[in-house]
C-alpha cells in the first residue's frame, strides 16, 4: 500500500466558520438545500459543523467539531452493504460507488457518525449554480447514498501531475477542498504511511484523539484538542 | 381426542366444506372490492414513490429505517402463523389440529409474499432490486454475502419455496376430489394442480412422508428466518440493537403474532363461513393458551432486553431506553406493553373469559401491539444515533400510511380469493381411512 490517506483537525484552532462546508459544496456537486429540506433534516453537508455547549447562559462555551466520515480503517458500513456499494480502496479510503447503490440505507444507519446522506429527491440547484459544477464529480441521481471522499478526485489527480512529472509527491500537495479553504488552518491532510508527513506528527501529538474510537472503528481522523 | 366434526358422516363434511367455493354472496364482493381499492390505493403511493423518491416518505437522517422495515418484520412474524401451529402439531400428531392447519399456511404465503415485498419497496432505486441475486451479470460483481441483507434474502426466498410446497402438498387430494365434479375451468384447474392424484396406497405413503420431511424443514427454516431478520439489527453497532438476545426475542414475537393471525383468520372464517361446527370452541381454547404461553415468553424476553440496558446504564443505550419508556416514544411502548402483556393474560388467563370471542380480542390486541413491539424496536434507536448532534424524531407520511394500509388490504383480497378457490378446511383429514376410495 504505498499511500494511507488521513486528516487531522485542530478543535483548539477550529473558529466554527463554515468554509469548509462551503468548499465542499462546491468542490463536491452538493445539491443546495432549502428551508424546508432543512427542517426536515435532509440536508446534505459531506463535512458539517457540530455545536456543543457548555454552561448556562451567559456563562456560555460553545465548541465547534467538523464531522466528515472518518475512513475508518474497520468501517462498520462496508460488510452490511449487499451489493458492494461502499468497499475499502487500496489507499485505505472508504469508498462509495453510486452506480452499484441500490439504496437499502444499511451504511446509514450502521455508520456511527451519521456522516452519510441519501439523495432523497433528484439534486436540484438554483440559477446559475449548475454552471459551476465540478466536471470532476459525478452528479448523483436520486435513490443513492453518498459521503465525504477525502476529495478523491483531487488525490488522483495530483498523483497524476506528479507520476507526469517523474517525482514523488510531497507532503501537503493533496489538500481536499475543506483543507485548503480553512482559514484557522485547523485541517491538514496527508499520508499517514509516510512517518514525517504533518499529520503523521499531529497523529502521534498528545492532544489527538479519535471520535468515538472505543467502537473499534479505527478512524483515521484525528482531532486535536487540549485535555481537560 | 375426538372433536365434533369427526362424529359426522364423511359426505357432510365434504359437503359443508366444498360448498363456499361455488357461492359468491353479495358481502363477499363487497368486502373484495373495498380490499382491491385500499390495494390499489397502496400501489397508487408506491407509484409517487418510485417517480419523486424516497424524499416522499417520512424518512430522513438519520432515521434511514421506518415504516417498512417494521411493516417488513410484522408481516415475516406473522408468516410464523403456518409453521408453528402446522409443522408442530403435524410432527406431534395432535389430532385437533386438522381444521387449523390449512388456514395456518395459507397465512404463511401470503403474509410471506406481502412481507418480502418491503425490502425491495423500502429501497432508494426499487428497479434494481435484481442486483442483490448472486447472477453472472455485466457489472463482474457478485452479491456480498457478508452483509445480513443477503442473509435475509436468501432466508426468505427459502422459507417462500418451502412455504409453498408445505401449503401445496395436503392440497393435492382435495383438489383431485374437485377436479371430479365442477364446472369445466375449475375442473381443468384442479386436474393439472392435483398432478394426476389417483389416491392409490403409494401415493398416500408418499405424501405421508414428504409432509413429515418438509415440517420438519420448514420449522428449521422458520427459527432461522426470523433470527436472520433479527439480525439486520444486532449485527448493527447501534445502540439497543446490537443485541445477542434479538434472534430469539424475534423469534418469540414472530410465533406470537403468528397465532394471534391465526385466531383472527379463524374467528373470521367460522362467523362468515359458518363453520362452528369444525372450529369449535376448544380449538380456540387451545389456540388461546398458546397464545397466552407466547405472551409470557414474549414479556420475559422484553423484561430481560429492557432491564439488562437500564442496570448497566450505558449513556448511549440509556438515550434509547429513555426515549422509549420516559420520552417521546413512551406511549407507544406502554401501549405495547398493555396490548402484549396485560390484555392477554386477563383475556385468556381467566378461565371464564377464554371464550371464542375473548381469544379474537386478545388476537386483534396482540396484532396491534406486535407491530408497535417492531416500531418501538426500529424507531427509537434511529432517532437517537451516537453524536447526538444527529439525534431526530421520525413522522410518516400519508405515502407510508397508505401503503401499510394496502398491505393489510391485501393479505384479505389474496385470502379471500384463496378460501373460494381451496377449501380452507382440509377435507380429506376427516377421511376415517383416507386410503379407501369414496
Amino acid at each position: 500500500m504505498e499511500h494511507r490517506w488521513g486528516m487531522a483537525i485542530d478543535l483548539d484552532r477550529c473558529t466554527g466558520c463554515e468554509a469548509c462546508v462551503v468548499a465542499c459544496h462546491a468542490e463536491n456537486n452538493l445539491p443546495v438545500s432549502t428551508p424546508e429540506l432543512a427542517a426536515q433534516g435532509r440536508t446534505t453537508h459531506w463535512i458539517r459543523i457540530d455545536r456543543y455547549y457548555e454552561g448556562e447562559f451567559p456563562d456560555l462555551k460553545v465548541k465547534y467539531m467538523p464531522v466528515l466520515c472518518q475512513h475508518c480503517d474497520d468501517a462498520p458500513c462496508e460488510p452490511v452493504c449487499p451489493v458492494y456499494a461502499t468497499y475499502h480502496n487500496p489507499e485505505g479510503l472508504n469508498v462509495q460507488v453510486y452506480n452499484r447503490c441500490v439504496g437499502t440505507f444499511y451504511c446509514a444507519n450502521n455508520c456511527p457518525y451519521t456522516v452519510r446522506y441519501f439523495n432523497w429527491f433528484a439534486p436540484e440547484w438554483p440559477e446559475p449554480l449548475p454552471l459551476q459544477h465540478n466536471p470532476d464529480v459525478s452528479v448523483r441521481p436520486a435513490g443513492v447514498m453518498e459521503k465525504c471522499t477525502f476529495c478523491i478526485q483531487r488525490i488522483k489527480r495530483t498523483k497524476e501531475s506528479a507520476a507526469q512529472e517523474g517525482r514523488p509527491l510531497a507532503d501537503g500537495e493533496v489538500q481536499p477542498a475543506c483543507v485548503q479553504s480553512c482559514p484557522a488552518e485547523a485541517m491538514v491532510f496527508g499520508d499517514l504511511n509516510d512517518p514525517e508527513s504533518k499529520v503523521s506528527r499531529l497523529a502521534q501529538n498528545g492532544r489527538a484523539t479519535r471520535l468515538l474510537e472505543e467502537l473499534g472503528t479505527k478512524p483515521k481522523v484525528f482531532y486535536l484538542q487540549k485535555a481537560k | 381426542m375426538a372433536t365434533a366434526p369427526e362424529r359426522l358422516p364423511y359426505y357432510q363434511i365434504r359437503e359443508d366444506l366444498f360448498r363456499p367455493l361455488s357461492r359468491v354472496s353479495l358481502r363477499y364482493m363487497l368486502a373484495t372490492s373495498i380490499a382491491f381499492i385500499v390495494g390499489a390505493a397502496g400501489l397508487v403511493a408506491w407509484s409517487v414513490q418510485l417517480r419523486r423518491g424516497m424524499g416522499v416518505t417520512g424518512l430522513h437522517r438519520p432515521v434511514f429505517w421506518g415504516f417498512y422495515i417494521v411493516d417488513f418484520v410484522f408481516w415475516i412474524g406473522i408468516s410464523h402463523a403456518g409453521t408453528l401451529i402446522s409443522a408442530i402439531l403435524r410432527l406431534t400428531d395432535a389430532a385437533w389440529r386438522k381444521p387449523v392447519t390449512r388456514a395456518a399456511e395459507a397465512i404463511t404465503v401470503f403474509a410471506l409474499m406481502i412481507g418480502g415485498m418491503f425490502p425491495i419497496i423500502h429501497l432508494g432505486r426499487a428497479w434494481r432490486f435484481y442486483w442483490l441475486l448472486p447472477y453472472p451479470n455485466s457489472r463482474l460483481i457478485w452479491p456480498n454475502f457478508r452483509s445480513p441483507l443477503l442473509w435475509d434474502l436468501t432466508a426468505i426466498a427459502t422459507y417462500v419455496t418451502g412455504s409453498v410446497i408445505y401449503l401445496y402438498l395436503p392440497l393435492i387430494p382435495d383438489m383431485a376430489q374437485l377436479a371430479q365434479h365442477n364446472t369445466p375451468w375449475r375442473r381443468r384447474l384442479y386436474r393439472a394442480l392435483s398432478l394426476g392424484w389417483t389416491g392409490s396406497d403409494r401415493e398416500w405413503h408418499a405424501l405421508e412422508r414428504a409432509m413429515k420431511l418438509m415440517a420438519c424443514i420448514i420449522l428449521a427454516v422458520a427459527v432461522s428466518v426470523h433470527t436472520v431478520v433479527a439480525w439486520d439489527f444486532a449485527m448493527s453497532i447501534a445502540p439497543m440493537w446490537h443485541s445477542t438476545i434479538f434472534g430469539p426475542y424475534f423469534v418469540t414475537g414472530a410465533i406470537f403474532s403468528g397465532i394471534a393471525a391465526l385466531v383472527l383468520a379463524l374467528a373470521i372464517i367460522r362467523k362468515v363461513l359458518h363453520l362452528e361446527v369444525y372450529l369449535t370452541k376448544h380449538h380456540f381454547n387451545r389456540l388461546a393458551k398458546l397464545l397466552l404461553l407466547m405472551s409470557l415468553l414474549w414479556c420475559y424476553f422484553t423484561l430481560a432486553e429492557n432491564l439488562t440496558v437500564w442496570y448497566g446504564n450505558e449513556p448511549k443505550e440509556m438515550a434509547v431506553f429513555g426515549a422509549r419508556t420516559r420520552a417521546h416514544y413512551a406511549p407507544y411502548f406502554w401501549t405495547m406493553m398493555f396490548l402484549n402483556f396485560v390484555v392477554p393474560f386477563v383475556l385468556l388467563g381467566i378461565r371464564r373469559l377464554r371464550t371464542v370471542a375473548g381469544a379474537t380480542v386478545a388476537s386483534v390486541s396482540v396484532l396491534i401491539g406486535m407491530w408497535l413491539e417492531r416500531f418501538v424496536i426500529v424507531v427509537p434507536t434511529l432517532t437517537n444515533p451516537r453524536l447526538p448532534s444527529a439525534s431526530s424524531f421520525y413522522t410518516p407520511t400519508w405515502i407510508e400510511v397508505a401503503i401499510t394500509a394496502a398491505t393489510f388490504a391485501a393479505m384479505a383480497m389474496l385470502y379471500m380469493i384463496f378460501v373460494k378457490l381451496f377449501p380452507i378446511v382440509a377435507v380429506w383429514e376427516f377421511k376415517p381411512h383416507p386410503q379407501e376410495d369414496d
